[in-house]
């Protein structure tokens, strides 16, 4: 019941940064999402659009209950996480797809990141961040990411010719066995049901350990509430059916988001049509962050 | 928030290579290098201890009650520079009330509690409590009321509980040298067990930590049992100087081969860190690991005993070289806690580059606070000296 207090005060504690009117959440479930402007419920009967708007309209209402867990039948839990806006972390398993051949680089989603989530824009902050690889023909890498990518990567020219480049984004990877959870001495850091990782701001002693055991540095102690930081996914995001920024900005789709466990997700899709690795495999982490087109230079 | 990371921007022209954007600060500071420090001379030097009680080293008698009173003051030190780094040490109790199991940092708070309530306090009241009660009948005024009060206000000296109160001691000794073991052991976890370090991630770790506890402990030791001999204008007693040296010497030798050891291992084994590691090694790390750590801090100071101890010469230069070296010895010691410590960070986890670690002067984390702890325990014995000598002449006969 503790984490339950704890995950209705961190999300009630952050506005939702978006301009975009509320989604309308399909029949897939939470992880896909659209935004319809012209959805209008007094004009079911004019035309053949607006007939198109009230079917997916009337859809959409009665997949509510179902999308709140259809809990009517079921014995309701009374330990179980409900959060504010009904929504149940165990219902979901959130994941994220990286195709490495879709990004350009732009480093809009390490940007949004930062604007989303308050992140310090100075010095070197990231709860995202964008490299840039370079293989040469000697076959040494040269790896950067200037200010995270949010300036995007100049042209220097490198000395031998260049025989293959790519971006990576890199992020928090939510993993199933989380290092940074084990090591948290006060259980501040902690994984919630829907596969986020987590850290309850009140809680933190900001000891440092759980950035030493990430093996990705995904962390970093936030100069100002000497607490440690990482990615939630836009956890205040997600839980009101929206996608995290990252994703929503990314202009090539790159970023994917969405469920684990429901086949029509979008990630279902992703993890189908591709080859797909994660970061440190040897070290028994299992991310849940995939990535499709990884290289063998990328750590 | 300018103040506060505005000295972090000249980091940027140290970093070599590729390094994850939240990895150029380093998280764990000179602090943290003092923390094992501080708890290795208290495991060592109760393990000092122990060797009179537990394994009946006679020689080393002058050094028994020394050894307990600065493993209590260096202990009462240790969890300082542990509360100085934290960003909330007000928060810091929340260890003791939610503790998180699965957390080595977790079990700190326990650990330590153990160490000096269970051992370290009992044994040296129990040790004390007949001399505390003959002072506290001779005495007058504070002093007497404060010697009572340490009693906790026991009378009875009689043969029976003194015979009790040894015997216990005994118990509380053997309990105790796994609990030192328990104490440092877990200190070299905390690092040990950080699968994504590779510099720390070795299961040699708890061991090597102890082994150089236990040499700086001896060292320790060695040190003050000179000076203090020396500021009472008494005579060193030889045998016990020779034990202490024979001592340190051997737990060197143990220290050393599992160094080795590790060393080899890392090498043989060429992981995908070996790169990276080998460049920290011959780079930014050669002047504290490879000169201070192995040369001047275990190399040097293992030759000029074993040739003390081998060559016939004066009682008075064999003291020098075991007081230059049992100081060599600290430094050593020091370095390794600051390679393991310092060095476990230069580094990013991926593997492509190096970043640097400039040291603050004022400030928390600064030199100046690190210093002051670091000579806290001092200031603590010195006042711990005063309540309960340790000589053997204050001892009631």
């Amino acid at each position: 019941m503790m984490n339950n207090k704890i995950i209705n005060n961190k999300i009630n504690n952050k506005s939702l940064n978006t301009e975009k009117p509320e989604p309308i959440i399909d029949s897939a479930g939470c992880d896909s999402v659209r935004y319809d402007s012209e959805h209008n419920d007094a004009g079911c009967d004019a035309g053949r659009r607006n007939f198109v708007n009230c079917a997916l309209a009337s859809s959409a209402l009665m997949m509510v209950p179902g999308m709140l867990g259809a809990g009517e039948e079921e014995k309701p839990d009374p330990n179980e996480l409900v959060l504010g806006d009904g929504y149940r972390p165990k219902d979901h398993k959130w994941g994220m797809g990286i195709d490495i051949s879709k990004c350009i680089g732009c480093g809009r989603c390490a940007d949004a990141c930062k604007s989303e989530n308050d992140v310090p824009r100075e010095p070197f902050y990231f709860r995202t961040w964008v490299e840039r690889y370079r293989i040469l023909e000697n076959g040494e890498a040269v790896v950067d990411s200037p200010n995270g990518a949010i300036d995007s990567f100049d042209e220097d020219k490198l000395d031998e010719r260049i025989i293959r480049s790519f971006f990576v984004p890199k992020l928090c990877n939510q993993c199933e066995h989380p290092p940074c959870v084990q090591v948290c001495p006060v259980g501040a850091s902690y994984r919630v049901e829907d596969g986020v990782v987590l850290v309850d701001r009140d809680y933190c002693v900001g000891c440092s350990y759980c950035l030493q055991a990430c093996p990705y540095g995904a962390r970093f102690l936030h100069p100002e509430t000497r607490t440690a930081e990482k990615c939630t996914f836009c956890y205040h995001r997600i839980v009101k059916g929206l996608v995290p920024a990252c994703v929503e900005v990314c202009p090539t789709q790159a970023r994917i988001f969405g469920e684990m466990e429901k086949k029509s997700s979008p990630i279902i899709r992703f993890m189908r049509m591709n080859n797909i690795g994660v970061l440190k495999h040897s070290l028994n982490t299992e991310p849940k962050v995939f990535y499709a087109n990884l290289d063998k230079e990328v750590r | 928030m300018e103040p506060t990371t505005h000295h972090l921007y000249s980091l940027f022209h140290e970093i070599s290579g590729y390094i994850y954007p939240n990895e150029i600060e380093l998280h764990w500071k000179l602090l943290i290098v003092i923390y094992p420090y501080l708890t290795g001379l208290v495991a060592g030097a109760f393990i000092l201890a122990s060797l009179v009680k537990v394994f009946n080293v006679q020689q080393l008698k002058p050094t028994y009650r020394m050894s307990l009173l600065t493993a209590l003051a260096f202990l009462i030190a240790a969890p300082l520079p542990l509360l100085a780094h934290l960003g909330h040490p007000e928060k810091s109790y929340e260890i003791f009330l939610t503790p998180n199991t699965t957390s080595a940092m977790a079990m700190f708070g326990f650990v330590y509690a153990w160490y000096l309530g269970a051992v370290l306090l009992l044994e040296i009241w129990l040790d004390y409590r007949r001399d505390l009660v003959l002072w506290a009948r001779k005495e007058k005024g504070v002093k007497k009321w404060l010697h009572k009060a340490l009693s906790l206000f026991s009378v009875d000296i009689y043969d029976k509980a003194v015979r009790f109160d040894k015997k216990f001691v005994k118990i509380i000794t053997i309990i105790g040298i796994p609990s030192a073991f328990l104490l440092h052991g877990y200190v070299g976890f905390l690092f040990g067990s950080i699968k994504a370090n590779p510099w720390w991630s070795s299961v040699l770790m708890p061991i090597v930590f102890l082994f150089s506890a236990i040499v700086s402990g001896i060292a320790l030791m060695l040190i003050i049992y000179m000076i203090v001999t020396m500021m009472k204008e008494r005579t060193v007693d030889r045998a016990c100087l020779e034990k202490l040296a024979s001592f340190m010497f051997y737990a060197m030798i143990v220290d050393f081969s599992l160094e080795i050891l590790d060393f080899m291992h890392r090498i043989y084994e060429s992981e995908e860190s070996i790169k990276i590691l080998a460049e920290l090694v011959s780079g930014k790390l050669f002047v504290s690991l490879i000169v201070i750590q192995l040369l001047i801090g275990m190399i040097i100071p293992l030759m000029a005993i074993a040739g003390a101890k081998l060559f016939k010469i004066p009682f008075e230069l064999k003291k020098i070289v075991y007081f230059v070296s049992a100081l060599l010895v600290q430094f050593g010691i020091f370095s390794t806690r600051w390679n393991v410590v310092i060095g476990g960070q230069l580094f990013s986890k991926s593997f492509r580059g190096l970043t640097a670690y400039k040291m603050e002067f004022l400030g928390l984390e600064g030199l100046m606070v690190s210093l002051a702890i670091m000579i806290l325990p001092l200031f603590i014995l010195w006042f711990l000296f005063k309540v309960l000598p340790p000589w053997d002449d204050a001892r009631n006969p």
